[in-house]
């Protein structure tokens, strides 16, 4: 806990005294359990979940990018798959992860749990009576008045009443003494972060069981319905009926796209500006909306929350077969590989007669010939767009049910089209057709649109796991600022030998946490009671400078 | 949607006010650097008396100044920071017989950082304004932006503590960013990435400067605490070190690690807040309040390791110099999470515009 001494946390003299346990089943479970809710124990689970995250910075993470965890594993084939049996490729959902954050949650829970029963009794507790040697303490000044009007001790002691309670002290009275004490909210503000803490990672844990998310790619002009069928993927939680998505549709009027044109070096051809045009039709015969997306400006759904999260290219294209028939009409997307959107695709044409028709493409939207010969693209907007295209016939693979990526073109029983002995390849522009070598068909690509990629999100619990966190974060606050502390004020009749009494006042501080104003405070109550010059205070003689606590 | 042309001559006058900064701050570095080595003080204290004596004799005129100092901390009494606290925050308090020790290179040291700041500031505020934008866009400018928070956390803690001595662990740093900054990290410019274009990047950028800031504060304090620390033990085994004498300038290694504390204790719930701004804006922006990003695993790295060493402080055998090594620990997280994290791994936080 985070500003509790150790022996709050676990009773006085656990760590230190490591005696055996007495045997038994029972005897062994306290013993582990004194273990496991120790403050070292806390403290190795908290160095140990630091350094467990790590990896999942170092490796790619299948939730996040499985792309790059499948050519991880291509290029390292020896220790890629024992990384992947240790769950280097999936850290945050690994046995090992989960067991340290579980270990050091069930050690927070059972230190949470007795110090909120020992702080409930604190709350209700008075504050202890002054100690006999109050100079002993770690702040300590005294003054001797003088016989007169108000400084007998009663009256010293009213003062030092009313002085504690305008600084928020509570107090309590004693036989010539006052015992004060202030700042348990530093204490509550300890158990509230660390209780806040448990609900954060409870409503973390709900919404990925209550939630969904999807993605999905809509090319400029079509529309998407909210379907499982119509997700490019879904990822639900456990207890999501898939079947039972809020029935909406949106379609993708426009998707405006600015580049950086205005400042050369590295920050030419940046992206400015993504800024989808949508309509959105909710639930069955709704009224058709305009709405418009962009990054940072979420769309919120049927209870679902849309995000623009990527953009890219989708070329059109026309394809007619060997024998006449045209088997494709429309757009294909395109993966962007670099920034200035290099894209590359795959037709895939499993009605094409006489053998099927697969073309592999490189879209380069800015495209200019390179000194080494080799077409490139030097700016991602579609200023002078061309396909690269070359293709192959044979059997596509799509009727043995193993599942494609429609990014990539299976050509393992596929051979390539050839043109004067060399593999074919047709470098296009808008508008402009190809003859495929063989009597394979042609190839028209007539234009150029762009599709929009979106995630769909719900996730129910959001809203707690941030009033967990706002909780957590002022409970911090409160225990690292607010000051604990305990004062006492004495006051003492001295006879001075002839017939008047003078009063002796001493005001002694006590300080649970790092306070370097405890002196201050003392010294200004004691001026407070003594009236302004208290005479001579003094420090206590037994403590060398710079001795520390415990 | 409007095009906003950037402009090249504000641009032009941040890079001369950066470099101007530069070299102010190299004079301010070896200003306070002439501090600690004991040359700028007009009647510097007996350099051979015994380091326990002067300390002793601190505890006297400081607890004569103020009953405050004799209880300072918890039990922890008589040091050089809460003296000068304890008396009004006099520039020439709590440093042994006060009145005589005058810190000359100390004070010109002070002025010049003032100066450097101020032109550094300039240098930032003409950035943003050539691209109308919040000036931390890209890496150079997270750097340049990142080391004026330092320098203002730095004065502004200097109002109210002496902690002059810390200045050449301060300005150094921050002198060596810029010039990193400049020659490495340069980036011309521009506007904002469309992920950048929020309300979000000031709020949750500006706390995370901050609590880096303290951070690297708080950093400098806990190095002198071990050096000092070290120095504390060989003198109790009879061998005094030979090396180092500026360090006998500086408080005691306790009263270091007290002042590295105070600035963790601000810094940490400073990096709660920006992890959880970072955790909304990326809810907006990407969808998922969390996504394990590099640079989300890493400030989770920084956050739990820092948290380690708040609980280390109040652990029985882990107090002292283990915790001081947690708080390295932590700051090298920083550093990585600033430098390696931004540069060398893929993912969403890809904003350095470098290479």
């Amino acid at each position: 806990m985070v500003t509790a001494p150790e022996d709050l946390r676990n009773g006085p003299g656990t760590d230190d005294d490591v005696r055996l346990p007495g045997l038994g089943p029972v005897g062994w479970a306290r013993w582990a359990w004194r273990r496991l809710t120790s403050m070292r124990t806390a403290l190795l689970l908290l160095l140990l979940l630091a350094v467990a995250a790590v990896p999942g910075s170092v490796f790619p993470q299948r939730r996040i990018d499985p792309t790059r965890v499948d050519t991880y594993l291509t290029d390292h084939r020896s220790s890629g798959p024992w990384l992947d049996r240790l769950g280097a490729f999936d850290v945050y959902a690994s046995p090992w992860f989960s067991a340290v954050y579980l270990l050091l949650f069930v050690s927070l829970v059972g230190c949470i749990v007795p110090r909120s029963r020992l702080h409930w009794r604190a709350l209700r507790a008075r504050p202890p009576a002054a100690p006999r040697r109050l100079e002993r303490m770690p702040a300590y000044a005294s003054a001797l008045l003088e016989p007169g009007p108000d400084v007998a001790p009663d009256a010293v002691l009213a003062a030092a009443r009313t002085a504690l309670g305008r600084r928020r002290y509570r107090r309590a009275d004693d036989e010539g003494s006052v015992a004060a004490e202030r700042g348990r909210a530093a204490e509550t503000g300890n158990l509230v972060f660390h209780v806040s803490l448990v609900a954060l990672l409870v409503g973390i844990a709900a919404g990925s069981f209550l939630g969904y998310s999807g993605q999905v790619l809509v090319v400029e002009g079509e529309t998407w319905a909210n379907s499982l069928p119509r997700y490019d993927s879904f990822t639900p939680g456990r207890a999501v009926d898939a079947d039972d998505l809020p029935p909406f549709t949106l379609t993708l009027n426009s998707l405006r796209v600015r580049f950086e044109d205005q400042v050369g070096g590295n920050q030419f051809g940046a992206p400015r500006e993504f800024d989808a045009d949508l309509t959105v039709t909710e639930g069955a015969g709704g009224t058709p909306r305009h709405r418009t997306m962009r990054v940072n400006r979420p769309l919120d759904v049927g209870g679902t929350r849309m995000f623009l999260v990527g953009n890219g290219y989708a070329p059109v294209f026309t394809v007619t077969d060997g024998e006449g028939n045209e088997v494709k009409s429309g757009p294909v997307p395109f993966l962007p590989q670099d920034q200035n959107y290099t894209s590359n695709g795959v037709l895939k044409l499993p009605d094409a007669r006489p053998a099927q028709l697969g073309i592999q493409a490189f879209l380069l939207p800015t495209w200019v010939r390179a000194p080494d010969g080799r077409p490139r693209s030097i700016f991602p907007d579609a200023t002078n767009p061309r396909v690269v295209l070359t293709a192959w016939t044979g059997d596509l693979g799509l009727d043995d049910g193993a599942a494609q990526s429609v990014y990539v073109l299976d050509t393992s029983r596929m051979t390539q089209l050839r043109q004067d002995g060399r593999p074919f390849t047709a470098s296009l522009a808008p508008g402009e057709s190809v003859r495929l070598p063989d009597g394979a068909g042609t190839v028209r690509f007539d234009g150029l649109r762009r599709y929009a990629a979106l995630d769909i999100r719900y996730d129910p619990t959001k809203f707690w796991v941030l009033a967990a966190a706002v909780l957590a974060l002022a409970g911090l606050t409160a225990s690292l600022f607010v000051r604990r502390r305990r004062v006492w004020v004495r006051a003492t009749p001295v006879p001075d030998g002839h017939d008047g009494v003078r009063t002796l006042v001493e005001v002694a501080g006590l300080s649970r946490t790092e306070d370097s104003r405890l002196g201050d405070e003392v010294r200004a109550l004691l001026d407070a009671l003594a009236g302004g010059d208290g005479g001579g205070g003094t420090g206590p003689a037994d403590r060398p400078p710079g001795a520390r606590k415990g | 949607m409007t095009t906003v042309v950037v402009d090249e001559q504000m641009a032009q006058a941040s890079n001369v006010l950066i470099y101007s900064a530069m070299l102010v701050y190299t004079g301010a570095l070896a200003a306070f650097a002439t501090d600690l080595s004991g040359r700028g003080r007009v009647a510097a204290a007996a350099p051979d008396e015994a380091h326990e004596g002067l300390r002793a004799r601190e505890l006297v005129a400081a607890g004569g100044a103020s009953v405050g100092a004799a209880g300072a901390g918890a039990g922890g009494a008589g040091s050089v920071g809460s003296a000068g606290a304890g008396s009004g925050g006099g520039a020439e308090g709590g440093d042994g017989e006060a009145p005589v020790v005058r810190r000359q290179a100390a004070g010109i040291a002070v002025s010049l950082t003032w100066l450097a700041f101020g032109l550094h500031l300039a240098g930032v505020v003409a950035r943003g304004l050539s691209a109308h934008r919040p000036p931390w866009g890209n890496m150079y400018e997270f750097t340049i932006s990142g080391a004026v928070v330092v320098t203002g956390v730095f004065l502004l803690v200097l109002l109210r503590n002496d902690l002059r001595y810390l200045g050449t662990f301060v300005v150094g740093p921050v002198l060596l960013s810029l010039g990193l900054a400049i020659t490495v990290l340069y980036t011309q410019s521009a506007q904002l990435l469309p992920a950048l274009q929020s309300v979000w990047l000031v709020i949750h950028v500006t706390v995370a400067f901050t609590a880096s800031a303290l951070f690297t504060i708080a950093f400098s304090a806990t190095v002198l605490q071990l050096v000092q620390d070290r120095r504390e033990r060989l003198r109790a085994a009879g061998r005094p070190p030979r090396r180092g004498r500026f360090m006998d300038a500086l408080p005691v290694a306790a009263e270091l690690e007290r002042t590295a504390y105070r600035l963790t204790a601000v810094a940490f719930p400073l990096w709660t807040f920006t992890v959880m701004a970072g955790a909304i804006w990326a809810e907006r922006s990407w969808g998922r309040y969390w996504n394990w990003d590099p640079k989300e695993v890493w400030s989770f790295v920084i956050w739990v390791v820092y948290a380690g060493y708040l609980h280390a402080r109040a652990t029985r055998g882990w107090d002292g110099r283990r915790a001081a090594y947690l708080g390295l620990a932590g700051f090298a997280c920083v550093i990585f999470n600033f430098a390696v994290v931004n540069i060398f791994f893929p993912g969403l936080h890809a904003y350095s515009g470098v290479g």
